[in-house]
């Protein structure tokens, strides 16, 4: 029998088993999860939980539900990753032993990296809506919260969906809005970048919605540490900006078990190939998901994509032949923008987001860059397709590699 | 993509002005390019990022990020943003003559 460990079972390390289970014969090999936590949560249903879109049930299944006949799932934390024997160790002392590794790990934010936000406020005048436990406390709190300056701060990219900060912010202005409080809720976006978004056409057309929405961009703005005393936020290069109440998304990091394992970057995220993600120094490792160092959005719906070109390709590998360099950095995404309204965004390593139609050139029904109903139950739609398709490893009638039909360059970018 | 001449040499540059051949580069040229970055001169401090720089590129193939420059090369995020004022990875990596970071996807 030939081993096939993969190391993680969320979004990436579910699909990709669930993909293998059909593509591999079972007969001849043995696919293992590991994962240190029963429980699968809807991240990107982080977002609505704040506002009361989405409760508890909407965002949690078991995990079990999930794993593929024939395939087990072993609930351990992973201790070390041995690389060079080919083995990894678990924290309840069992030793794993492997042909091929698929690391699918993710990444999870680290408040206590940054001085002052992880403290005594936590909780209380600082959240964050990047965990399922921050999510509900903030959910709570806005029940009660009377306005004031809502600061939503990235402290550092890359970060896992870098369009979920404006989101929440246009789901605050329409939130707040409903509530009758508008008036009285000052929204700001401080973020490293030079703008709303990281490629500038997008960035672009984003500004301008923030501007109609009354958002105020505070752009390059590189937290150094937080006062929560004080309650403001202090950049390196000693700009200030005050908050009642501060909604952070922290530093985004690999799994600490990759540092330790000597296998990540600064960040425990692990260089590979950026089409086939084989690692440039072990024939037998991939990693997929979050966990990969690639130039991508970390998003589910890239996993999604990697996954589908990855299947087959990996197939090809094990038969002793040259992987094809299938991935283009695929990533589409819906920007939920407040009043049952959305935006989509498709793009990959060469093309940044474009306006135009998707998936169908004229027709859509959903509108690329642009504010429409049809986006928005996209999005609310995607939820159902991640529990009942995505994580099934069920192909999706989109095509994985990003496709230019339908999509146009504005006169002026 | 455009070709300007700066300190004297014509090079191949993208739209955002980073060189697009590393090996174009020379140290005058990032005298030329730290000057439309702000920066009038550029001290010994400046020029150990930039060799810093200039070195993990040519190992890695791609231009560090801040945190790559802060932990390999031992100056502190506070250093660097005294050093290249708003935005140092990116500015660094344009005075290096090396491509945008790939930090921010
Ligand atoms: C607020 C928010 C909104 C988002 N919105 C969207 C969106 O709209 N669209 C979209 O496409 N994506 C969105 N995402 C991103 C998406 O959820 C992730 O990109 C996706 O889940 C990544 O999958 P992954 O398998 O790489 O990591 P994960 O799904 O996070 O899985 C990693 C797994 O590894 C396990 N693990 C880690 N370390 C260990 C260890 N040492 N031992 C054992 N197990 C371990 C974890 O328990 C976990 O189950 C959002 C994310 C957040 C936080």
């Amino acid at each position: 029998m030939k081993k096939l460990l993969i190391l993680g079972a969320g979004t990436a390390g579910t699909m990709v088993a669930n993909k293998l289970s059909h593509l591999l014969d079972l007969e001849e090999w043995k696919i293992t999860l590991v994962d240190q936590d029963a429980t699968h949560y809807y991240q990107p249903g982080f977002l609505f939980i704040p506002f009361g879109m989405y409760s508890r049930s909407d965002v949690v299944k078991p995990k079990r539900d999930f794993v593929p006949h024939g395939a087990e799932l072993i609930l351990s934390s992973i201790a070390e990753i041995d690389a060079e024997g080919n083995r990894v160790h678990l924290a309840d002392g069992r030793v794993l032993s492997y042909d091929f590794l698929i690391i699918a790990t993710g990444a999870d934010i680290h408040p206590e990296q940054t001085p002052g936000l992880a403290e005594h406020e936590w909780g209380r005048s600082i959240h964050t809506f990047y965990s399922f436990e921050g999510a509900l406390a903030l959910f709570k709190h806005l029940q009660t919260w009377r306005g004031g300056r809502l600061v939503v701060n990235v402290v550092e990219n890359p970060i896992k969906c870098p369009v979920a900060p404006l989101e929440f912010l246009m789901l605050a202005d329409w939130f707040f809005h409903e509530k009758g409080i508008r008036d009285r809720v000052e929204l700001i976006y401080a973020t490293p970048l030079p703008g709303a978004f990281t490629k500038p056409i997008a960035s672009k057309l984003l500004s301008g919605l923030l501007e109609e929405k009354n958002i105020r961009v505070e752009p390059e703005f590189m937290l150094e540490h937080v006062d929560p005393d004080a309650k403001k936020l202090v950049s390196y290069d000693e700009r200030e900006v005050e908050y009642d109440l501060l909604v952070s998304v922290p530093l985004n990091m690999g799994a600490e078990v990759i540092g330790k394992s000597g296998l990540g970057d600064e960040l425990n995220f692990i260089p590979v190939d950026k089409h086939t993600f084989l690692s440039p120094k072990y024939s037998n490792l991939f990693v997929l998901g979050d966990a990969a160092a690639v130039p991508t959005s970390k998003a589910g719906s890239v996993a999604h994509f990697a996954v589908d070109l990855f299947g087959e390709n990996f197939v090809r590998h094990t038969e002793g032949l040259e992987m094809q360099p299938l991935f283009d950095g695929h990533a589409n995404c819906f920007i939920e923008s407040g009043f049952g309204k959305g935006l989509l965004i498709d793009f990959n390593y060469d093309t940044e987001p474009l306006p135009g139609r998707y998936p169908l050139p004229g027709v859509g029904p959903f509108t690329l860059l642009q504010e429409s109903e049809a986006n928005h139950w996209g999005k609310l739609m995607f939820r159902w397709m991640y529990w009942n398709l995505l994580l099934k490893g069920q192909e999706l009638p989109l095509p994985a590699r990003m496709s230019m039909a339908g999509k146009r360059m504005p006169a002026t970018a | 993509m455009a070709t300007r001449t700066i300190a004297g040499k014509t090079v191949e540059v993208n739209e955002e002005g980073f060189l697009i051949n590393p090996n174009d580069w020379t140290k005058e040229i990032a005298v030329e390019l730290a000057k439309e970055e702000g920066i009038p001169e550029l001290t010994e401090a400046h020029w150990k990022v930039i060799e810093f720089c200039r070195k993990d590129a040519g190992a890695t193939g791609k231009a560090p990020t801040l945190r790559r420059i802060t932990t390999a090369a031992g100056v502190s995020t506070k250093d660097m943003f005294a050093l290249f004022p708003k935005g140092p990875a990116k500015k660094v990596a344009r005075i290096s003559g090396l491509g945008k970071p790939e930090g921010c996807v």
